[in-house]
């Protein structure tokens, strides 16, 4: 989700997180209770109507679609040599399916909305979970991805430039230790931003 | 403009004493720190928004103690930090700075004009769904800024927030910390900034060893480091 959401004003784009998330789920489950392949097929055209629907660019979509693609062209093969042909369709098409719905929710709501999904849905178990701290934990988690990433990437970078290409310590060590210092500094951050409970 | 008393202010980490009784009444609209690494001058900006707590001794703003009421004071405090990859909390630019308003009851349609504004302020509007982390270091600063500024807090501490910037980036901080109505504390190594300051004062092995003017302290301060 870091960086993926297409902005724009549609329809797909104004649901709310929740409904779309619903809907991602129900979708699913359907896809999954799919027999015929003319089913599965009118299942995809409705899959690329909400695509048009929600005007994303194409090359975006085939960003999140195409590498499970790959995983397909090994699968549907074996599938095919144990169940048959049709069996091997009807599947590749449920993952290629679900996959591109799911890229569609992906590509369509802003993180912070998904937060926000997250704390209505853990509404009702409010005495037992705190749905604000659950929504941060998964932001964090989100907004750590690169921070770790960048921190990997100069680390290598000065591994490199010191000759210590093949040391595991030499990546590891300054690795944990640069994350840590982060995670404290981003501890600061939040409290200093009114999280400080 | 607030009040900032420190009294009696003594801190240290493990057994390296960073302030010594540290006496201060800050009452001025722009106000600079200086000193060497580890002076002690991070610690005592840290001080004003309770994310350090004194060993001894009490800082106050405007009569509230920061170690007993931070959360009521932090909500008057915003403070920049020198990182502002440390400070970026969300994955996108318009979505990092409403997640400073995130627990102010504000509605959404309150929220979205507020990011907005914040946004065309700091000329990040364009940049306004695009994820953080692909900023410059100078549009992530900015950004730091527009999280802190749109909570609209009365006084900002800003933590060497030109310190990772380029020339011109760091002047358009400069410019941008120098314009604000608001009261200014600027922790800086870069002297520069302090131009047309209210006062100055600097920490060396943490105590105060002058304050006052920026001609005067930045005087004293300049023949400390030659």
């Amino acid at each position: 989700m870091i960086g993926l959401y297409v902005p724009g004003r549609s329809l797909v784009h104004r649901a709310p997180a929740v409904v779309k998330l619903g809907m991602l789920a129900a979708a699913v489950v359907t896809i999954t209770l799919l027999r015929e392949p003319w089913q599965l097929a009118v299942a995809a055209a409705a899959i690329a109507a909400l695509f048009a629907v929600a005007r994303v660019p194409p090359r975006a979509a085939a960003r999140q679609i195409v590498p499970v693609l790959w995983l397909l062209a090994v699968a549907v093969p074996v599938q095919a040599f144990f169940g048959g042909w049709t069996a091997a369709v009807m599947m590749g098409g449920r993952v290629a399916a679900s996959v591109a719905l799911a890229a569609l929710f992906t590509l369509t709501t802003q993180v912070s909305a998904v937060l926000d999904a997250c704390v209505t849905l853990l509404a009702p178990f409010r005495r037992w979970v705190d749905a604000d701290r659950v929504g941060l934990v998964l932001a964090l988690t989100i907004r750590c991805v690169p921070l770790t990433a960048d921190i990997v990437r100069e680390v290598l970078e000065a591994r490199r430039a010191r000759g210590a290409q093949g040391s595991i310590m030499a990546l590891a060590v300054p690795v944990i230790v640069r994350s840590l210092q982060s995670a404290d500094e981003l501890g600061d951050a939040l409290i200093a931003r009114g999280f400080d409970d | 403009m607030s009040v900032i008393e420190f009294s009696g202010v003594t801190h240290a980490y493990g057994e390296r004493e960073v302030l010594r009784g540290i006496d201060l009444v800050l009452t001025e609209h722009r106000i600079g720190i200086v000193g060497a690494n580890g002076s002690g001058k991070s610690t005592l900006a840290r001080m004003v928004n309770g994310l350090v707590k004194p060993d001894r001794g009490t800082v106050s703003v405007d009569g509230l103690d920061v170690a007993r009421n931070g959360r009521e004071v932090r909500r008057q405090v915003g403070f920049v930090f020198t990182n502002p990859d440390s400070q970026i909390v969300m994955p996108t630019v318009a979505e990092d700075v409403a997640f400073t308003l995130r627990r102010r009851g504000l509605s959404k349609a309150d929220v979205a004009a507020r990011v907005a504004d914040a946004l065309e302020r700091f000329g990040l509007a364009a940049h306004a769904d695009h994820p953080a982390h692909r900023l410059s270091g100078g549009q992530k600063q900015l950004l730091a800024l527009a999280a802190v500024l749109v909570a609209e807090p009365s006084l900002v501490v800003a933590d060497e927030p030109t310190t990772l910037l380029d020339a011109r980036n760091a002047r358009r901080i400069s410019e941008l910390l120098d314009a604000l109505p608001q009261q200014v504390i600027v922790v800086t190594h870069q002297l520069e900034l302090l131009e047309g300051f209210d006062r100055v004062v600097v920490i060396e092995a943490g105590e105060v060893v002058a304050d006052g003017s920026p001609d005067t302290a930045l005087g004293i301060y300049r023949s400390l480091i030659a």
